[in-house]
């Protein structure tokens, strides 16, 4: 059998060629996706992470009405507010001076979009970090405890945001948004899950 | 401890001495391993243009901090444990039992400092003398990406001793990618590998830290190094000193790197070593600017600080961040106020290099947009409020400016004949 050279090669097969290349660089590409996809999503939280951040349950049968009680949740605080029919009624009142009366930001699932920004009026769920660097507020719900015209709600000590008792953002503050409202619903009467929106 | 520096500073002078000897080796292994001739080739071949000022030197500085940075580091790493747990006891270990622990510590944390002090200088002589202009458009690139490896080799190391600034820090700046729209707050997750800045963050900062981002930085320094050496260095002049050679191809207004330059170098980066001990020895914290005070208090996730700030060097791009009212757009100008520099190549349109021959405008422009950055470095270590506030929507007005009229400016401008040859003074 002879040696192929390149005098005695033939004429070269250019649509070969070329269905070569094109299929080592489709196939080099799905190895860098394999490489790719592991590298990356060994970044994301790991099994015993995700296992800490599931749902919580809370039983909220001996809050008083006003208390607030404060739970970790994948390590952020969550406020559990009881809230009195007079602070529902300062809600409506302080609605000129929010930035976001009506809940339009994404800080909230679709089932706290409304007025009490929660499930059931009388008990609020918020995550306790200012929208601002962080901070976590602090709860202020005496009237004027903050400032003569104060309804009562959340005052951030680090650059000074005011929320009302929904956790809305006044204007003008250097907080950008509403506080964030987690994920929750209530499995009876008395258990409020957090975490888990519900079925 | 005095003997042993006396028998090693013996060793040393015995090893040097016998050298010679082996002459023959060096060419034997040459022929199989050129590296001889490769620093010959860049060090004594390299021709540098005879008036080379002290601003050239910044380029030598900046290696040699590198290496001390590497060296300082590997000895770190060789107590530091970087768990939510023991970083920051690690660290009052090194500092307090470990031998010279705090020498090692103090060298690594002032390096940072005077490195980016080193490269702030060396960005200043490219933009004085237009060195970012044809053709070293790549080389000042390559740069620009230095510089923001630098930044992301800092932040992770400031994370690592885990005290408050550091939870802190890293919490602002990962929160920063929560203003992308619609998959931001995934991003942080993945990136924070927990739901919260915690132990997981810490630990893969660290990879990144001493693996990741470092070796990145020395394989871009090589990059650097062989683009400028393909293109030449530019000078004080702005004259191409490649127009005019001698019959060997050697440029007559050129000296060869070493010894001329070298020489010249060694007292400057002695110079250097002096003023960055006398750092170390007797204000290693340097009045807070270097080690902050609430950096000694160990990381805690419940308490903020009252007044976050950033180091010194990345405070004019945290003002930035600050001074524009909307939480995304001012992460977007914060990236900005980088990303910019990648183009500045093609935004200056004066054919003219170096500011010893452009006209006032163009003067002006490089005095305002280095003026205002000095500012607003200040103003992102004040708290944003009041007229601080007010200053720092100015500085970054004007910061941004610059590259908006540098275009014009630099096309409407009166600039001077510059000289052929490299002219004599
Ligand atoms: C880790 C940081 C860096 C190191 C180790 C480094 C090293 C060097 C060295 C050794 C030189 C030759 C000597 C000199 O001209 O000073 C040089 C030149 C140069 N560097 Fe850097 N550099 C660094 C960062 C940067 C940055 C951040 C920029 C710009 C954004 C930059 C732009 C340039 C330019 C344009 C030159 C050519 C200067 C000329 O020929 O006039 N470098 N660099
Ligand atoms: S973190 Fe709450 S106002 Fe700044």
């Amino acid at each position: 059998m002879s040696v192929k050279t390149p005098e005695n090669m033939g004429p070269v097969d250019e649509l070969k060629r070329s269905l070569l290349k094109k299929t080592s660089v489709f196939l080099g590409a799905l190895g860098l996706a394999g490489i790719g996809v592991p590298l990356l999503s060994y970044l994301s939280p790991n099994r015993s992470t995700r296992e800490a951040g599931k749902p919580i349950s809370v039983d909220v049968s001996g809050m008083k009405i006003g208390e607030q009680k404060t739970v970790l949740w994948r390590s952020k605080p969550v406020w559990i507010i009881r809230r009195s029919e007079a602070m529902l009624a300062s809600l409506g009142l302080v609605d000129g001076k929010l930035k976001d009366p009506d809940s339009d930001v994404a800080q909230q699932p679709v089932y706290a979009r409304n007025e009490a920004r929660s499930i059931r009026p009388d008990f609020l769920v918020l995550l306790g970090i200012c929208t601002h660097l962080g901070c976590s507020p602090t709860y202020r719900p005496d009237p004027k405890s903050v400032d003569d015209t104060w309804a009562g709600g959340f005052y951030c000590s680090c650059h000074g945001s005011k929320f009302d008792l929904a956790g809305r953002v006044f204007k003008n503050m250097p907080a950008p948004s509403n506080l964030e409202v987690p994920p929750y619903h209530f499995s009876d009467e008395n258990t409020l899950v957090i975490g888990d929106g519900g079925a | 401890m005095f003997i042993s520096l006396l028998i090693t500073g013996f060793a040393i002078f015995v090893v040097l001495n016998v050298l010679p000897y082996f002459k023959g080796v060096g060419a034997w292994i040459d022929r199989r391993l050129p590296i001889f001739s490769f620093l010959l080739d860049h060090l004594s071949y390299y021709p540098a243009p005879k008036n080379l000022n002290i601003w050239y030197a910044f380029g030598a500085l900046a290696m040699v901090a590198c290496a001390i940075q590497f060296i300082s580091g590997i000895w770190l790493v060789m107590y530091y444990t970087p768990t939510a747990e023991q970083a920051f006891s690690s660290v009052q270990l090194i500092m307090r039992e470990v031998p010279y622990g705090w020498l090692v510590r103090y060298v690594h944390s002032t390096g940072v400092s005077l490195w980016f002090v080193v490269v702030y200088f060396h960005i200043f002589r490219g933009l004085m003398y237009g060195s970012y202009k044809t053709p070293r458009e790549l080389l000042w690139m390559s740069g620009v990406v230095l510089l923001f490896l630098l930044m992301a080799e800092a932040y992770t190391g400031y994370v690592l001793p885990w005290g408050q600034m550091s939870f802190w820090a890293s919490k602002v700046i990962i929160s920063l990618f929560s203003s992308i729209p619609v998959v931001g707050n995934d991003i942080v997750v993945w990136l924070q590998g927990d739901y919260e800045v915690s132990g997981v963050t810490l630990h893969r900062f660290f990879a990144f830290h001493v693996v990741g981002f470092s070796f990145l930085i020395l394989a871009m320094i090589f990059l650097h190094i062989i683009m400028l050496h393909s293109v030449g260095s530019n000078n004080p002049d702005g004259v191409d000193i490649m127009k005019h050679k001698d019959r060997n191809g050697w440029p007559l207004d050129a000296v060869p790197y070493y010894p001329y330059f070298v020489m010249k170098y060694i007292p400057i980066i002695l110079l250097y070593l002096f003023v960055f001990f006398v750092i170390v020895f007797y204000a290693p914290t340097f009045f807070g600017l270097f080690l902050e005070a609430e950096n000694f208090e160990r990381a805690n996730p419940l308490v903020t600080p009252l007044h976050i700030k950033p180091s010194w060097y990345l405070s004019p791009y945290y003002a930035i961040l600050r001074s524009i009212p909307d939480k995304s757009l001012g992460a977007l100008m914060m990236l900005m106020s980088i990303v910019l520099w990648l183009f500045l190549p093609w935004l200056d349109l004066s054919p003219v290099r170096s500011m010893r021959y452009r006209g006032w405008m163009s003067r002006t422009a490089l005095i305002t947009v280095v003026g205002s950055f000095v500012l607003l470095g200040y103003l992102g270590l004040q708290p944003a409020v009041g007229w601080y506030l007010v200053m720092s929507r100015v500085a970054t007005l004007l910061y941004f400016s610059f590259f908006l009229l540098i275009p014009i400016l630099s096309y409407y401008d009166q600039d001077y004949v510059v000289p052929d040859r490299i002219p004599e003074r």
